[in-house]
Order: structure tokens, then sequence, then C-alpha cells
């Protein structure tokens, strides 16, 4: 009689049943927990998705003749070729610009102690939790022609006339540099706080100087953290709609600028959609071919 | 050789470091002189700035003369409450029911999930705005709460699985085989264990909700607004100083939470990990 209660669970209803059993019920039932948010999904991202490429495939405003004639207009103008390929050579400058200014931050959070590593941590985090608008503002103030950078360089001697830094690329660039810093930095610096400190000391022990130790050494280790880190700025920078039009202005077109210009200025929707489609691949063949390149540079390290 | 090896790890620690600074000031600076700007009395953005006043706030805080940009306060506050406590929910529950499932479909199911991150916002929000108007819904902060869901709700889903998957299963186990039901075992362990996590994604998401623009962009009108599609309205036409002020408010205000966050769950480290 003990042998068989002892068996069983005592407690609740499912105590009657045979432990496999309520094993297999049990992970029915979490299963079922992930129901409401996959409905949630389904109509609110999936449909709407979906929605948009069969919008892409109506000719005119109205969404009425369904044909293909929104894709071909689209791509018939060299313009849009330009716009799209303007689009990604700003998020390439942008992660080239994170890369640079931020690596060497990486590394030197590495070197410090955990004190000061939290204090940078915070301070590198901070700005992300800071809206994208007041960001962007904030570089208004700073590259504007009465701003910090003019003033500056004005009061050094070094130019006469105040740099029109606004509404340039250079300008955007700068700003994106800022803007999109944590998300270069916060994976690297993730990767970089795992590396074993002692395969430094061997590097140096060896006789290498720190340079042929980053170079050798700490940049093919922290390889999927900068690929982590290139793949999000790049993202982010492309799609970053506040940034472009403020910092920008009118004269500089990105895609995003395009696509707000279709839908809620000109109210042509199939042709906002095939925009924002075109948007949607050309971020994500960069974004496959960048971590392709980068799986593949860590296999040959470890391979 | 021993002196070319020294000139070379001065050159590194010079360069390293050099860069290293420059990064420090390019984070730091714009929000510093974003700040001191606002506490200006001048009309322009001039540096360095021209006396010391609170003109700008005074202007913020009256009810009468910037009653748009209180309304879209409240709004940005109200969608960002709504939507961050029902993704806390649906996060939460999906998470619970993912989180130990080695199955292939939910590893499908989770990546699923985490995808608004990676789609440009504003394809999503283009996609909302002609899905919504399809069905014969107006522009309101329901929507909006919908929308702002979608795109927030990943940062929920993100910290609360880590904190699962780094909860010992033992104490589960030990939970259970003391009689408890799976329910008891929830409420008392599960959830105080992964309260922290659940925490950091929440405040995540809450802050992604105030910051996004391009779901607020489609799905908003001009009643409907949001604080960063207003602000992004005064520096397009002519740029308002109370730009200056209300990024004042901002800066002061995450700065607060972060600290908050910092103490209470360990915010950076649950970011850097």
């Amino acid at each position: 009689m003990s042998i068989t209660t002892a068996a069983h669970d005592p407690s609740g209803p499912s105590g009657h049943l045979p432990s496999f059993a309520r094993e297999a019920r049990l992970r029915l039932a979490e299963w079922q927990l992930a129901l409401p948010l996959s409905l949630a999904f389904a109509a609110l991202f999936l449909a709407p998705l979906l929605l948009l490429v069969a919008t892409s495939f109506f000719n005119d405003d109205k969404i009425t003749q369904p044909g293909f004639a929104s894709w071909a207009k689209f791509f018939g103008d060299p313009f849009n070729y330009k716009v799209i390929f303007d689009t990604l050579l700003l998020g390439l400058k942008t992660v080239c610009a994170t890369v640079v200014v931020g690596y060497p931050l990486a590394l030197v959070y590495m070197d410090l102690s955990p004190r000061l590593q939290k204090v940078l941590l915070f301070i590198i985090v901070m700005p992300m939790l800071l809206s994208v608008v007041v960001r962007t503002f904030a570089w208004i103030v700073v590259l504007g022609r009465e701003g910090v950078v003019n003033q500056t360089l004005l009061w050094l001697g070094l130019i006469s006339e105040p740099l029109r830094l606004l509404q340039t690329e250079l300008g955007l660039v700068i700003s994106l540099t800022q803007i999109e810093m944590p998300l270069m930095l916060l994976p690297l610096i993730s990767v970089m706080s795992r590396l074993d400190p002692n395969l430094r000391d061997a590097s140096a022990a060896l006789g290498a100087s720190r340079w042929r130790t980053l170079f050798t050494v700490i940049v093919p280790l922290s390889m999927p953290g900068l690929v982590a880190g290139c793949l999000l700025v790049f993202a982010s920078s492309t799609t970053a709609f506040i940034s472009q039009t403020v910092i920008g202005g009118v004269r500089l077109i990105y895609l995003p600028l395009l696509i707000w210009q279709q839908s809620l200025v000109v109210y042509n929707w199939p042709l906002a959609a095939v925009a924002s489609l075109s948007l949607v691949v050309s971020v994500l063949t960069v974004i496959a071919a960048l971590s392709y390149l980068g799986r593949r540079s860590s296999r040959h390290l470890h391979g | 050789m021993g002196r070319r090896q020294s000139f070379l790890d001065l050159s590194y620690s010079l360069v390293i470091g050099g860069i290293a600074i420059l990064a420090v000031l390019i984070i730091v600076s714009p929000v510093v002189i974003a700040l001191m700007i606002s506490f200006t009395e001048g009309r322009s953005l001039k540096f360095p700035p021209t006396g010391f006043s609170f003109g700008w706030y005074e202007q913020l805080f009256d009810p009468t003369k910037s009653r748009q940009i209180h309304r879209a306060a409240g709004n940005s506050l109200e969608v960002a409450a709504l939507s961050t406590l029902i993704g806390v929910v649906l996060a939460t529950l999906a998470a619970l029911g993912l989180a130990r499932n080695r199955a292939r479909a939910a590893r499908v199911a989770d990546n699923f999930f985490m995808s608004p991150l990676v789609l440009p916002g504003i394809t999503f929000g283009l996609a909302a705005l002609v899905y919504f108007s399809t069905l014969g819904f107006r522009p309101s902060l329901n929507l909006m709460i919908a929308g702002h869901l979608i795109v927030t709700m990943p940062f929920i889903l993100r910290t609360t699985t880590a904190s699962l998957s780094q909860l010992d299963p033992a104490l589960l186990d030990s939970s259970q085989s003391l009689g408890a039901s799976w329910f008891y075992t929830l409420r008392r362990v599960t959830l105080p264990l992964i309260f922290p996590g659940i925490a950091a994604g929440a405040f995540l998401a809450f802050m992604a909700s105030i910051d996004n623009v391009p779901v607020s962009l489609f799905l908003s009108n001009a009643r409907t607004d949001t604080l960063p599609i207003r602000m992004w309205g005064m520096m397009e036409s002519t740029l308002d100083v109370r730009v200056a002020a209300v990024s004042g408010v901002l800066i002061a205000a995450a700065f607060v939470l972060m600290l908050i966050m910092e103490w209470t769950v360990g915010l950076t480290r649950r970011m850097r990990d």
C-alpha cells in the first residue's frame, strides 16, 4: 500500500495519472501558453505584411486593378535605383564609422576595472534609452551654422565661413555614428568580455606587439560580436527616418522618405508598398551577405 | 628590437586610447550640449549659449500655449503603458511555453516573434496602415497600442526567455516533488525568480514605445499623435526651441529611470549579456 501511494503524486487532480501521461499533458499545456501571442502576431503582424505584399500588385492608387504596373513603374525609374543605392551606402558608411570609433572603446572597456566598466556601460546604454528625436535634435545644435563645431573651428581660425554640415551626407553619417553606436558596442562588449585574458598575455609573452595581438588574436575572436553589431547598425541606420529627414533634409532622399512621401503625401499605396518591400529585400540581402561573411571568417578561424 | 616594441606599444596606447576618448565624447557631448541649450534665453540655437533662463521650460509647462505637446505626451504615455502591459502578459506566457521547449517548431516560433526587431519599422508601419484602413478602422490610440505591441514585445520576450533559461530546473523539480501544483510552482518559484528579467524587458519595451516613430507615423492623426511625432513636426517646420525643453525633460527622465532600473534589476548587465 505504502509503495503504491509513493509512486503517485499526492496532490492535485493530475496526481492520479501515470507520470509519463502527466508529463505529456504538461508539455501540451506549456505549448498552449504561446497561443495568445501567436494569435496576436497572426492578426497584427503576419496579416498586415501579407496584405502589404498583395497591395503592391495593384496598378492604381485606388487599389482596384491587379497587375504588375507598380513594380514596373518603380523599377523603370533610374532615380529609384539611386535612392536604393544611396540608402545602402549610407548604412555601410555608418557601419564603418561606428566600427572605427566604437571598436577601440570596446578594447579599452576590457582593460578597465569592474567599477569603471559599470560606469562606461551606463554611458553607452544611456543614449540608447534617449529618444532618437532628442538625439537628432542634439545633433542639429552641434552641427548647425552657429553650432558647436562651426563656432569652435571659427574661434580656432581654421575656417573663415561656417561650414555647411546639416543637410549633407557627412553630417548625417556623423550623427548616425553617435545615434547607432550603442547597437555596435553592446554585442562587441558582450563577446569581448568573454574572451580569455590569458590569450593576450600569451601573445605578449611570445613577443607579439599589442598591434599584432589586436589583429591576429582579438579581432578574429571578437568577430561574432563585430558582425552582430554591424548588422544591427546597418539595419537601423538605413531605416532611420527621423535622422534622415531632419539632418539630411529634403535634398538627400533615402528609401524611408520615399515610402513616407508615396504613402502619406501622394497616397499611392501600391507604389509605397513596392518601395517598402524593396527596402526590406535590399536591407535583408546585405544583412544576409554580411552574416555569411562573418560566419565564413569565424569558420576559417576555427577550421 | 626592444625599443621598437615599446614604440609600437606606445603608439597602440595613444591611437586606441585617443579614439576611445573621442568615442566617449561623441556619445556624451551632444546630450550635454542639448541640455545646456535648453536653459538659454535666446531664440536660436547659438553656441556658446547666451544667458541662463528657464524660459523654454516655462513655455513648455504653460497649459494653454503647449496644450498640443501635453496631449501628445499623454498619448505617448498611454500607448506605452498599455502596449507594455499587454506585451508583458503575452510575452511571459509565450516564454513559459517556449523557453524550455527544444522542439524545432518552438525555435521557429521564437524567431518569428523576434522578427519585428529586424524588419524595417517603416515597412511594418505602412503594412499596419494599409491593413487597418482596409478593415475600415479610423486612426485611434487603440490601433497604435496594437502596432506598438508588435514592435516592443520582442524586448520582453528576449529578457524573459533569457532569465528562464538561466533558471535551475532542479528548483522546479523539487517544488513539484514536494507536492506543489504546476500553477503553485509558477506563482511561488518561477515568477519571482524571472521577475527581474520581465521587469528589464518591460522597461526596454516601454522606452521603445515612447521612442517609436515608424509605427506612430502611420497610425496617428493630428489628434492622436505621440510626443516624438509632434517633436519631429516642430523640428521640421520652424525650429521651435521648445524642442530643447522637451528634450531636457526626456533626458532627465531617461537618466532617472535608468538609475532606478540599474539598481533594482541590473539593467545594463542584462543588455550586455
